[in-house]
């Protein structure tokens, strides 16, 4: 199974990952092993820009042949821009999950800051339990 | 197949293992008003008895003479229908999983979901739903899901669509946190009040309904509806009568083209008058359908076409990721009953009676409504409602209270109509009636004669 795992980014449970832009921004996908889980997309729905979300809310959502997963936002805030793309071309998430696969962008509003999510390596500890 | 009744002790063991007293426990969640008591059966009959016993209650409904619609109507069912719907290959119709071994029922599904995009103008349809009335349910879950412009969970529900549809969309998105707001009818033309919208202009609805024909039979003002609605940011649902969209323009076709879009954004309704007979209130079968945008959202099974690894072409069911066999509690709906005999029975119909046979079904009925309208109208003390144009049903007014009057016509054989009065009763002495292409003229003169009759023999008594 394919795991990539930039140690650049931080991490979620729910198989997201965060980078940190600028201005305070975040961006957020889903990790190469959630891709690899998932197979093939052939639909991806993001979450419009201007919408409010709360930490752990779901707000996009990933589907294949196979399943339709919702993608939970990492913390709360607000969005300001979507990655329009993946309307036409799921497949860019299968390709390039952590690049032009990228679902949205937040501009965080609660307390909680990005460092607070995992790190590549406990994301990489989190996963290898997660198989046993 | 073999039959084996469970013994009394297989019922006491299996009562024992899941914890409940008597098998009557099982029915608790059913409120006690709603259960249908006893049968008055005997408990023991053999074959021979029982035939009997069924022979002669069913003759105490006798074989009325019906004009009665509001929902399901009787229309002429060609014979080949239901001889080949119970084939056995199509008898056992469910949901066909297995591609591989479904191809003919996968195939007419798909022929059935490409005749209702022909008759509602939509892109797609799905393979329908349980009945009529909550299929609007699930098109204003639909449209909660679909609408990103709205956050408000209300939808406007004009008092001119069928209230049992209000009620059953009350009873199942109610629960859901969606609010229904009522929209008025104009009392002289018995349709929804354009000037009742205007209010809410602006504001944050996620639907409008809109039913046509309406309740009353009515023929609302569809360009206009639809083209506020969309002004306003509100996504449409259409509510139609299958039949009537043999003449009616198709819901798709409503309204002003806007930004290459035209027309109703979700379609639903009842498809029992596409050769399913009346019959207690079911089975019956409800039908979706949507715009391309709005796909994903749609419940219940969609067939596709598509070709195999040797690129011969076949059929299997597709878009099923969102579905509660795959998403469980998450799923886009948790009615996804399809109803499979329903709707082999209405596709062969379709397709023996083409669209030329089915707008001669259309417009024999509506002929024989205004025939009907025409003759009972000569009868003192009976007048129309409304001025609206209208297809095969219209609302009279009676001088008098209806209950008593319809009683009389039925110990003539004659259902004469739906009593109008407890349901609205600010149209005073109303009654809802239906003529389709089953009644001849001699029928429509048997009513006008029997009206006459017990019109005249109740002013007597008064």
């Amino acid at each position: 199974m394919s795991n990539n795992i930039p140690s650049d980014l931080k991490y979620t449970k729910s198989h997201e990952w965060v980078r940190q832009a600028q201005n305070g921004a975040i961006e957020i996908g889903i990790t190469d092993h959630a891709q690899s889980a998932l197979g093939d997309l052939v639909f991806v729905e993001v979450p419009d820009v201007g919408r409010a979300l709360s930490a752990g809310e779901a707000c996009a959502v990933v589907e294949s042949v196979k399943a339709a997963s919702d993608v939970y936002s990492p913390l709360a805030g607000k969005v300001i821009a979507n990655n329009g793309a993946l309307a036409s071309k799921p497949e860019l998430l299968n390709e390039d999950p952590y690049g032009t696969g990228w679902l949205f962008r937040l501009e965080t509003t609660g307390s909680a800051a990005v460092s607070s999510l995992m790190s590549a390596s406990a994301y990489e500890t989190f996963l290898a339990e997660e198989s046993k | 197949m073999a039959f084996i009744p469970h013994t009394s002790d297989d019922i006491a063991r299996m009562l024992e293992v899941i914890g409940a007293r008597s098998i009557e426990d099982l029915f608790d969640e059913i409120p006690a008003e709603l259960r249908a008591g006893t049968l008055n059966v005997p408990s023991a009959l053999s074959e021979m008895e029982i035939g009997r016993l069924m022979t002669e209650r069913a003759a105490i409904d006798g074989r009325p003479l019906n004009f009665i619609g509001a929902g399901a109507y009787e229309h002429h069912i060609p014979a080949p229908v239901w001889a080949i719907a119970t084939r056995g290959e199509f008898y056992s119709a469910y949901t066909p999983y297995q591609a591989e071994a479904s191809q003919g029922t996968l195939q007419l599904i798909y022929e059935y979901q490409s005749m209702m995009c022909a008759l509602t103008g939509m892109e797609v349809s799905n393979a329908s739903l349980y009945d009529g009335a909550s299929a609007l349910a699930e098109a204003c879950l639909m449209a909660v899901r679909s609408n990103r412009s709205s956050t408000s969970r209300r939808i406007l529900i004009p008092r001119a669509v069928n209230p049992t549809y209000t009620q059953v969309a009350q009873a199942i998105a109610g629960n859901q946190d969606i609010n229904f707001v009522p929209v008025d009818f104009d009392r002289s033309a018995g349709r929804t009040l354009l000037e009742a919208l205007k209010p809410h202009a602006g504001q944050d609805f996620t639907a409008l309904v809109v039913q046509q024909p309406n309740f009353f039979g009515s023929l609302e003002e569809v360009d206009a509806l639809t083209d506020w609605a969309h002004e306003n940011k509100i996504m449409l649902i259409a509510v139609v009568n299958p039949t009537s969209l043999a003449l009616l323009k198709p819901p798709g076709q409503w309204g002003a083209v806007v930004a290459g879009a035209q027309g109703a954004d979700i379609v639903c309704g009842e498809g029992q008058a596409l050769g399913v007979p009346l019959a207690s209130g079911g089975p019956y079968f409800g039908f979706m359908a949507t715009r391309m945008q709005y796909v994903r959202q749609m419940p219940g099974r969609i067939v596709g076409r598509t070709v195999d690894l040797e690129g011969r072409p076949g059929f299997s069911l597709t878009l099923q990721a969102r579905e509660q066999h795959i998403r469980r509690s998450k799923a886009t709906s948790n009615i996804c009953t399809n109803q499979g005999l329903m709707v082999t029975a209405a596709t062969i119909y379709m397709s023996l009676l083409g669209p030329r046979g089915l707008e001669a079904v259309a417009q024999a009925s509506m002929q024989r409504t205004a025939d009907l309208i025409a003759a009972l109208t000569q009868v003192a003390g009976v007048k129309r409602a409304f001025t609206a144009a209208h297809f095969h049903e219209a609302v009279l007014l009676l001088d008098r209270p209806p209950a008593a009057v319809l009683a009389a016509l039925s110990r003539r054989g004659i259902l004469g109509g739906l009593d109008l009065s407890e349901r609205y009763p600010e149209l005073g002495h109303a009654v809802l009636v239906c003529a389709t292409e089953t009644k001849l003229a001699v029928d429509i003169e048997s009513y006008a004669a029997a009206l006459a009759d017990v019109m005249s023999a109740s002013r007597a008594a008064a």
